[in-house]
């Protein structure tokens, strides 16, 4: 058979070429299965229904100086408070050290502080503090009235939700 | 570093010994043409089936009054969810497609012959776990067509005497179909397709001791196989480049192609379709049922069919080998019988009608006399082309060789010349 003999146009052969082809071949093939696994791998994000989940509207008229409401957005509490004016001067004025943040970079009308109830450090729902801001029930830690972290463990200050108003008196929490 | 490694694992899993003996060293005759591309392909669509179903179940509620919905929720609201389940649909069929050209290769080349019953008969196992794996799969949606096809192959179980209905009743957990068999048949639908891996594996290790057949039926020498890696791995990823053109263009066009439209009607206990008929794979089997006129001999007459297939070994006594390539008896009846199973589905699929029966009676008679015949013509081929040699020389002398050279003496002979 004539595959014991050596090839006659090896010399033809070019090696370069071939790699080449090898590679191409290899890159576009990986590419592929890459691209396959995407829509798999996109099918365990949330899909359209629960995103839509994702918008709280609330209405703010009912809700008295020195109040706090909570609304469930993403599963969520999001803590709505009503800040006297006594409390608006008083964050204003503060600094914090853990996470420093400005008070107006936390609010879009200082009446009206906007934060997810979801403490930054394991997750548990702060509680209210008095007048103060908000204690962990679970690690003890400190926020005050800006949702601003002023005692560990937790790293962070509460997060402040992508919202807009409505109108004075309604607002509309989620990316919309 | 990665030669250290690779040292590290081989001292403690044969890991370099197994890709040399089974892949890069693997001996694999080099005629091998397309159609035996189609075991690679069948691997594939399990691997494709089982990704896509694990995905799908994540979104999919296992009872009655859910089910319906969930898949119309995983259709519209999950992300990709269409293109899954879709995949997931067209891949049903596209297993039974790639499984029955994979037998017919098998048959037209006499595959099935020693040493080689073992794969044959694991392979029916497969078939068999198949068609039960897709018959259960095909309830989960909870259509009209998935209650009542359910509905009928249940019943079919109350031909067995004495304890037909019991055995019914317990298969479906509930007088009729229901909730506690939906649920059931999403368990076992689960279950069954890694019941099915493992025993692809026995067929793989099977493969890999008798090696494959191909077109000549020749147990080749040596010099005539060619590694498997990387000659037959690009050969069926090319193959597999054509299947997914053809698979893709009907998951992304033809969708529905394999989708009754009567299966997007939710599940109705009290209100059978007009007509019902089985997804197109099963259309043959379910004709040779019909035609029988009994409800017992039906039941017994379809399994036949399908168990049948097992019998081959013994029924074909022909020596000459390459199958249908050396025997022109036996290619007329192989072209026979695919002429005969088409037209059983094209049966199956129709309303009943009493020209139908009759003819659907006639291809049930010749589907079984195919098989009964093969005994006698096999001897007769074997007589009259092996004995008088009326064969192409080359095939002869072939034949000859082969006859003097077992195969695992053919084996030694083949590593000595290696190394």
């Amino acid at each position: 058979m004539n595959n014991d003999q050596p090839i006659d146009d090896a010399a033809e052969l070019d090696e370069g070429r071939r790699d080449f082809l090898e590679k191409g071949t290899t890159i576009f093939a990986a590419a592929g299965v890459a691209a396959a696994c995407w829509p798999f791998i996109a099918s365990m994000n949330p899909s359209r229904d629960i995103e839509a989940k994702a918008i709280a509207t609330v209405d703010l008229s009912g809700l008295a100086a020195g109040k706090v409401e909570t609304v469930e957005w993403q599963g969520k509490p999001v803590f709505v408070f009503h800040r006297t004016d006594e409390q608006i001067e008083d964050m204003h004025s503060s600094q914090t050290s853990l996470d420093p943040q400005a008070d107006d970079k936390r609010v879009i009308k200082p009446e009206f502080l906007v934060v997810v109830g979801v403490c930054t450090h394991l997750g548990c729902i702060p509680n209210r503090n008095g007048a103060k801001g908000w204690l962990c029930p679970c690690h003890g830690s400190l926020y005050d009235n800006s949702g601003r972290v002023i005692r560990g463990p937790a790293p962070t200050n509460l997060a402040v939700p992508p919202y807009r108003y409505d109108g004075e008196k309604k607002i509309i929490i989620g990316k919309v | 570093m990665k030669k250290s490694l690779k040292g590290w694992i081989d001292a403690r899993f044969p890991l370099s010994s197994f890709v040399k003996n089974e892949l890069t060293d693997y001996p694999t005759p080099r005629n091998l043409n397309y159609w035996w591309n189609f075991g690679f392909l069948s691997g594939f669509v399990l691997v494709l089936q089982i990704v896509t179903g694990v995905f799908l179940a994540m979104h999919y509620k296992p009872a009655a009054d859910e089910a319906f919905d969930s898949i119309q929720y995983i259709m519209r609201e999950v992300n990709y969810g269409w293109l899954i389940r879709y995949i997931h649909s067209t891949g049903a069929s596209a297993f039974f497609a790639v499984i029955f050209i994979h037998m017919a290769r098998t048959l037209y080349y006499g595959s099935y012959r020693a040493p080689r019953e073992l794969m044959w008969w694991s392979g029916q196992v497969l078939l068999i776990m198949l068609m039960a794996t897709a018959f259960m799969g095909y309830l989960l949606p909870w259509g009209q067509m998935s209650y009542w096809g359910a509905q009928v192959i249940t019943s079919l179980f109350g031909a067995t005497p004495l304890i037909g209905e019991h055995i019914v009743i317990w298969l479906r957990g509930d007088f009729s179909v229901g909730d506690a068999t939906l649920t059931r048949f999403f368990s076992l639908h689960y279950l069954f397709p890694f019941l099915i891996c493992a025993v692809v594996v026995l067929h793989l290790v099977a493969l890999h001791t008798v090696r494959s057949s191909n077109p000549s039926g020749i147990t080749l020498h040596s010099r005539d196989n060619i590694p498997f890696h990387p000659y037959f791995t690009i050969k069926d990823f090319y193959g597999l480049g054509i299947f997914l053109i053809v698979f893709c263009a009907f998951v992304f066009f033809k969708p529905d192609f394999f989708i009754e439209a009567d299966n997007n009607i939710p599940a109705n206990p009290l209100k059978t379709p007009a007509h019902i008929v089985p997804e197109w794979y099963f259309l043959p089997f379910y004709a040779i049922l019909r035609s029988i006129p009994d409800k017992l001999g039906g039941v017994v007459a379809m399994s036949m069919s399908i168990i049948i297939f097992a019998a081959m070994p013994f029924l074909d006594r022909c020596r000459v080998p390459g199958g249908a390539c050396y025997r022109p008896l036996y290619r007329v009846m192989f072209y026979v019988f695919i002429t005969d199973v088409l037209l059983l589905g094209y049966i199956g699929s129709q309303p009943p009608s009493a020209t139908l029966t009759t003819v659907g009676e006639i291809a049930t008679f010749f589907y079984f006399a195919i098989f009964a015949l093969l005994p006698f013509t096999s001897y007769w081929e074997n007589r009259l082309l092996l004995h008088r040699e009326k064969l192409p020389a080359a095939a002869l002398t072939l034949i000859r060789e082969e006859k003097y050279i077992p195969v695992d003496q053919d084996d030694k002979k083949t590593d000595g010349e290696r190394a």
